[in-house]
Order: structure tokens, then C-alpha cells, then sequence
């Protein structure tokens, strides 16, 4: 099999052979934890174990809600309630449940842009980027799905803003709308699918967690330098790399420890800071909140959302020659979608033979105006739809587009990188000269 | 160049939901300093009971507290009333019964009923489901020493009147700077010594509006204590871990990076 060369699990003659030529568990258990990689990881790499603990802490805080849980439109809300008050341990479960969304998708931003900025994209982990898109994208369905389930005011309405985006599809966009809802309006039958497929849809990303892990022990770990692991032997592998157990095990830990001191501090003391008063509502069909604002991890595509509004020039070219089948509120939906698929083709998009951020100069410039035109849509996002946010917004979203459509092909072509080195092992005995002794 | 991003994402996360916090409508709102607030605030026992009381006494007549059972007043960290006196308290209250449907006298381990006398809203999740303060500059982060400013806005509804009426349609509304719009169809609930406290506390208009405030925030939140508690524990334990595995990795790592004295 294609990988870094290292030493293989060697059962023992007698019950570890027996199991081993019958079912190789153990042995892919020792290949996994031995895998080697690349000893000059930084810091920005632990975000893959804080991303696996969010998984497997929602899924264990999910499991016991559901417990308590009630998915009914005359329920759910007090069944909240009852685990807030009546289920031992339940407001704490919830809480965790609640902030472990957002720490998710704190860690997934963080991921996703340190692939972007040291080109963990780029040839040969091309799959592993798709995938890792692909989650991320069952990552915004869950969570959506899981805010809808406690029935408040926000949950409601979200579920109707939401919903509503697919009913700008020209000509079957009603009908699909109504597929998705179960019914002309949000009601039961939206509660119990959304129920459904919030407690299916963690398993599939779990299982696309393991692909993800998969084609990622394929081709090796990215590194900062960008720099291939040597291949030609194992001594040779040995001198770029360090066995994932105990040195990336350990250090994970480490990172993860006080991610959690900074998580527990949240949830004890101040749990309901990332969400919205208007949920502590049941909902209610006859009275709409004063402003509709969704989580904090999806605002940045809201503000694309909304950004293209009738009156922008691009939106009326298309809409006239598209004949108006792309009105403006379609416009807004393709765009919000666009956001996230031009991230998904980035492999195809970035033309600079340089895979790591750190050697390119231009590159370092254009990516730090990415970061910050993501905080400003993440910003416009829970501002009003009116003036300065609405050209503000505009200007941002156009940015995200420039950025992958115009800036990363063109980049390729016109910057000239700096000299990479030869070897992880030259790179890291740099940074730490006892090292090469 | 990734501690600056950082850095950003984190103000963003901030920036952002403090925001969505303003958007909820600029009222006036008057901070209290409670006893609940902050990372080690707790409840304050005889106020609590002291709410109750008004709550008892005034609010209930036309405002349901459906999803709070009677039995929680009772509880550590909360109003912690004698079991024998919330038996009899909930003697006050009649409910209908789930089993056989007829109206029957309360039990301790009934909620409280739903009262929704003149439309009144339930205020079992009030100080939750009001947002006062969304300082310092709109990041909301006052939230860990102040709270978010529910109980205030309790407070400052109740205590917010200006003495103004209109009549709009046949129903008369009040003039209050608290409340979304300005006008409220709520007449002034509380007035001077409207109860007589137990404990000799001055039953001001100021001091009820306190109380009660204080009352709906552990009806809203009844395990605030025992969740503040489990935070500090929380923190305390995972920063020993943090220091441990920090130098437990160092010292790991020393052979790889040459690190002679680690």
C-alpha cells in the first residue's frame, strides 16, 4: 500500500496471529496510533482532535437529551424545560450540547483556514479537502436542524427564513419547499424530520471523519513548510516525521485541555452568551421577533445572503438575462451556496506550484484580507438590512468571490515565491539547532 | 500570522453575537447590582423568598409560572423553603388534573398553573427571554460580571412607569421607557408597601421590583448555583491538567528538538 514507509504491527505467534490473520484490528489500531508525522507541526494542527471531541461530545450529550426530549410541536419546548429543571445533571447536559455547537465551528474555522493558508488543499489531498468540505456543509444541516428542536421563537422563524431559501428555486422551488417542510408551513411534520435527521446525520459525518482520516494516512500529513514527507525509506521517513503516539497524542492534549478550561468557563458561567433571548419563547406562528438572526457560525453567509439585493448591478444583468428566472432573492441563495462551493474547488482554483502560504509573499497579504473580510461578513451578518451594512456587505461577499475566483488563480502566475527547503528535517533543525546533533 | 486570525475570530465571535443581542430593541434598562451576578454570584436566600412573596401576592393574579413545579422552592439554591411550608403553599393554587380532568386543590408536585389572566405573558423563562445590556461596545461580554440583564429589565419595567395613559381602542396603555415601544398594557402592579415583608424588610416600590426580579431570575434559572459551582470545579481541574500535559510534553519533546535542559 501506498504511504510513508514505517514499521508495521507484528502479532505475536499464538492468539495475537490468530486474530490478526482472521481480523487485522489490532494491527490497524498500531498503524494509526504509529503513524508518522511530520515532526514540524505547529500549533494550527491541533484542530482536527478538538473537532473529533466536539463530535463525540455532541453525540454523547445528544444521546442522553433525547432521552428527555419530546419531538412535538405542544412538547417539545416544555420537554426542554423539564430537562433544564426535573433530569439530574439536564440543564448541564443541555448547556454543554448548546456551546458544544459553537465551539464545533469555532475549531472548524480555524481548520479550514489553516488548509487554506498552508495549501492543505493542493495535490495529492485534493479528496481529503472535499470531504472535509462535505462535513463541514452536514455540520451547518445538523446544527440548523438541532436549534429547531427546542421550539423557541428563533427556532421557528430560523426554520422559516431557512426553509424559505429553497422556495427561491425557479419554478420547483415551492414544491421543494414543501417536500422539505412536510407541509405548506413549519409544523409537526418539520419538528419530527428535523428530529430525525439531526440524530442521523452526526453518524454520517463521524463516518466521513473516518474517510477524512483515511485518505489524510494516504498521503501524509500537510506540514507548514508544505514540504513532502521523504519516502525512499523508512530511516530516510524517520528523519521528517515522529510517531503520532506519544508526540502528537500528548500535544493534541495539551491544546485540548485549554480549549476546555476557556469551553467550561463559558458554559458554567455564562452558557447562554452565544444564543439568542427570543428562544427562551416558545414559538409562535402569529408573532415574528423584531429581528430574525441566526447562529453566530452562519452569519457570514447570511451577510452573503443578503448582500445581493435587487438594486445591484450584477443582480440586474442577471435577472435580465436569465429573462428574471434569477430574481434576486434566487441571486442571494446562489451566492450563499457559491460561497461554500468555490471553497470546495479551491484545489482547482490555486495555480501557484508553492503549496505552503509561508513562501509566498503576495499570497500572505491576499489571505490576511480573507480573514478579516470573514470577520466583517460574520459582523454585517447580525447588523440590519440597511445602510452602511448593506454596501458593506456587498463589498465583502464580493471579496470572498475575488479572492477564489480571480486572486488564487491569478496569484500562481504573477507572484514569485520564495525559496522552499529541501526537507521538513532542514526546516525544523533550523528552527531548533540542538536538534541536528 | 495564525495568533492574529485567531485573535479576529474571537473578536468576531464577540463582535457578533453581542449584536444579535442589541438588535433586540433599545430600551431603557437600569443595571442592579444582584447578588447573582459574575462567575461566583449566588442567591440570595431571603430575597428570594422575599420575591416569592410578591409574586404570590401580585403578579400571580394574572401571570402563569407553568413551567416552574411548586416542589423547586424547596430547593438548596434556590428559595429553600421548609418542605412542609411548600405543601401547604401550594395549597393556594388549583390545577386541573392530567389524569381525571377535573379541577383539584395543588400539590407540591404540580407546576405552578398557567395564568394568562388578561394576556398576560407566562414568567417562567422572563429573565432569560429579555436581553438588557449588550455592553461593552455591543460585545455582550459584561454578560460574565453582570449578567445579561434580565432580571434588570424586570426591574426596570416594574419600577419604569411615568405616570403617562392613553387609550388606544378600548384598551389603556401606560407609559413605560423599559418596555419595547414605550407603552405597555400592564397598569403600575406595585405600589409602596403593597405587601408586608416577614422579615421587617421596607417593602419600597424599589425593593419588591428587586425581589421579584430576583425571584424570576432562579425561576428561569433554578440551577444556576449548582451550574456556576460545577464551572469553577471545571476550570480549576482543566487548568491542572493544561500545566501538567504542558510540561509533560515538553519534556517529551526535548529529545526530538535537542533541547538539552528541558
Amino acid at each position: 500500500m501506498a504511504g510513508i514507509p514505517h514499521d508495521h504491527y507484528e502479532p505475536k505467534p499464538g492468539f495475537q496471529t490468530w486474530l490478526h490473520t482472521r481480523l487485522p484490528i489490532v494491527g490497524l489500531a498500531y498503524d494509526t496510533l504509529t503513524f508518522p508525522t511530520p515532526k514540524n507541526l505547529n500549533w494550527m494542527w491541533i484542530w482536527g482532535i478538538v473537532l473529533t471531541f466536539c463530535l463525540a461530545l455532541q453525540i454523547i450529550t445528544g444521546i442522553v437529551l433525547v432521552m428527555h426530549y419530546t419531538p412535538h410541536v405542544d412538547m417539545a419546548f416544555a420537554s426542554i424545560e423539564h430537562i433544564m429543571r426535573n433530569v439530574n445533571g439536564g440543564h448541564m447536559i443541555r448547556y454543554l450540547h448548546m456551546n458544544g455547537a459553537s465551539l464545533f465551528f469555532f475549531a472548524v474555522y480555524l481548520h479550514i483556514f489553516r488548509g487554506l493558508y498552508y495549501g492543505s488543499y493542493k495535490a495529492p489531498r485534493e479528496v481529503t479537502w472535499i470531504i472535509g468540505i462535505v462535513i463541514y456543509i452536514l455540520m451547518m444541516a445538523t446544527a440548523f436542524m438541532g436549534y429547531v428542536l427546542p421550539w423557541g421563537q428563533m427556532s421557528f422563524w430560523g426554520a422559516t427564513v431557512i426553509t424559505g431559501l429553497f422556495g427561491a428555486i425557479p419554478g420547483v422551488g415551492p414544491v421543494i419547499q414543501e417536500w422539505l417542510l412536510g407541509g405548506p408551513a413549519v409544523d409537526n411534520a418539520t419538528l419530527n424530520r428535523f428530529f430525525s435527521l439531526h440524530y442521523l446525520l452526526p453518524f454520517v459525518i463521524a463516518a466521513l471523519v473516518a474517510v477524512h482520516i483515511w485518505a489524510f494516512h494516504t498521503t501524509g500529513n500537510n506540514n507548514p513548510t508544505g514540504v513532502d514527507v521523504r519516502r525512499g525509506s523508512k530511516e530516510e521517513a524517520a528523519k521528517d516525521t515522529v510517531p503520532f503516539w506519544p508526540y502528537y497524542v500528548v500535544k493534541d492534549l495539551v491544546a485540548l485541555a485549554l480549549i476546555l478550561v476557556i469551553f467550561f468557563a463559558v458554559v458554567g458561567f455564562m452558557p447562554n452568551y452565544l444564543g439568542h433571548p427570543d428562544n427562551y419563547i416558545e414559538a409562535n406562528a402569529l408573532a415574528t421577533p423584531a429581528h430574525i438572526v441566526p447562529e453566530w457560525y452562519f452569519l457570514p453567509f447570511y451577510a452573503i445572503l443578503r448582500a445581493f439585493t435587487a438594486d445591484v448591478w450584477v443582480v440586474i444583468a442577471v435577472e435580465w438575462l436569465t429573462f428574471g428566472i434569477v430574481d434576486a432573492k434566487f441571486f442571494g441563495v446562489l451566492a450563499m451556496f457559491g460561497a461554500i462551493a468555490v471553497m470546495a474547488i479551491v484545489p482547482w482554483l490555486d495555480t501557484s506550484s508553492v503549496r505552503s502560504g509561508r513562501y509566498r509573499p503576495k499570497f500572505k497579504a491576499w489571505f490576511s484580507l480573507l480573514v478579516i473580510d470573514f470577520v466583517v461578513l460574520m459582523w454585517v451578518g447580525a447588523m440590519p438590512a440597511e445602510e452602511p451594512y448593506a454596501t458593506i456587505s456587498l463589498i465583502a461577499s464580493a471579496y470572498w468571490f475575488a479572492y477564489f475566483l480571480v486572486i488564487l488563480p491569478l496569484l500562481g502566475v504573477l507572484e514569485k515565491p520564495l525559496p522552499i527547503p529541501v526537507t521538513i528535517e532542514e526546516d525544523f533543525n533550523a528552527h531548533y539547532p540542538g536538534a541536528a546533533e | 500570522m495564525f495568533r492574529k486570525i485567531a485573535i479576529s475570530a474571537v473578536s468576531a465571535l464577540v463582535l457578533s453575537s453581542g449584536a444579535a443581542m442589541a438588535a433586540g430593541g433599545a430600551t431603557y434598562t437600569e443595571d442592579v447590582d444582584f447578588s447573582f451576578e459574575g462567575p461566583f454570584g449566588t442567591y440570595d436566600q431571603l430575597q428570594l423568598q422575599r420575591g416569592l412573596q410578591v409574586f404570590t401576592e401580585v403578579c400571580s393574579g394574572c401571570h402563569g409560572l407553568k413551567y416552574v413545579p411548586i416542589r423547586t422552592l424547596a430547593d438548596e439554591g434556590g428559595p429553600h423553603l421548609p418542605a412542609d411550608q411548600v405543601r401547604a403553599y401550594a395549597t393556594n393554587f388549583s390545577v386541573i388534573d392530567k389524569e381525571t380532568g377535573e379541577e383539584r386543590e395543588a400539590k407540591d408536585s404540580d407546576n405552578f398553573p398557567a395564568n394568562t389572566g388578561a394576556g398576560a405573558p407566562d414568567l417562567s423563562m422572563m429573565a432569560k427571554a429579555r436581553a438588557g445590556f449588550s455592553g461593552p461596545y455591543g460585545t455582550g461580554m459584561n454578560q460574565l460580571f453582570r449578567g445579561m440583564g434580565g432580571a434588570e429589565h424586570t426591574y426596570s419595567i416594574l419600577t419604569g412607569y411615568t405616570g403617562e395613559e392613553k387609550e388606544e381602542a378600548g384598551t389603556v396603555f401606560y407609559e413605560n421607557h423599559a418596555f419595547a415601544g414605550g407603552w405597555i398594557s400592564m397598569p403600575p402592579p406595585l405600589s409602596d408597601d403593597q405587601v408586608t415583608y416577614a422579615d421587617g424588610t421596607p417593602a419600597t416600590l424599589s425593593q419588591m421590583s428587586e425581589d421579584v426580579a430576583a425571584f424570576l431570575m432562579w425561576a428561569a434559572e433554578p440551577h444556576m448555583m449548582a451550574r456556576k459551582q460545577t464551572g469553577f470545579v471545571a476550570v480549576v481541574v482543566l487548568v491542572l491538567l493544561t500545566s501538567l500535559l504542558y510540561l509533560t510534553n515538553k519534556r517529551l519533546w526535548a529529545g526530538v528538538k535537542g533541547n538539552k535542559h528541558a
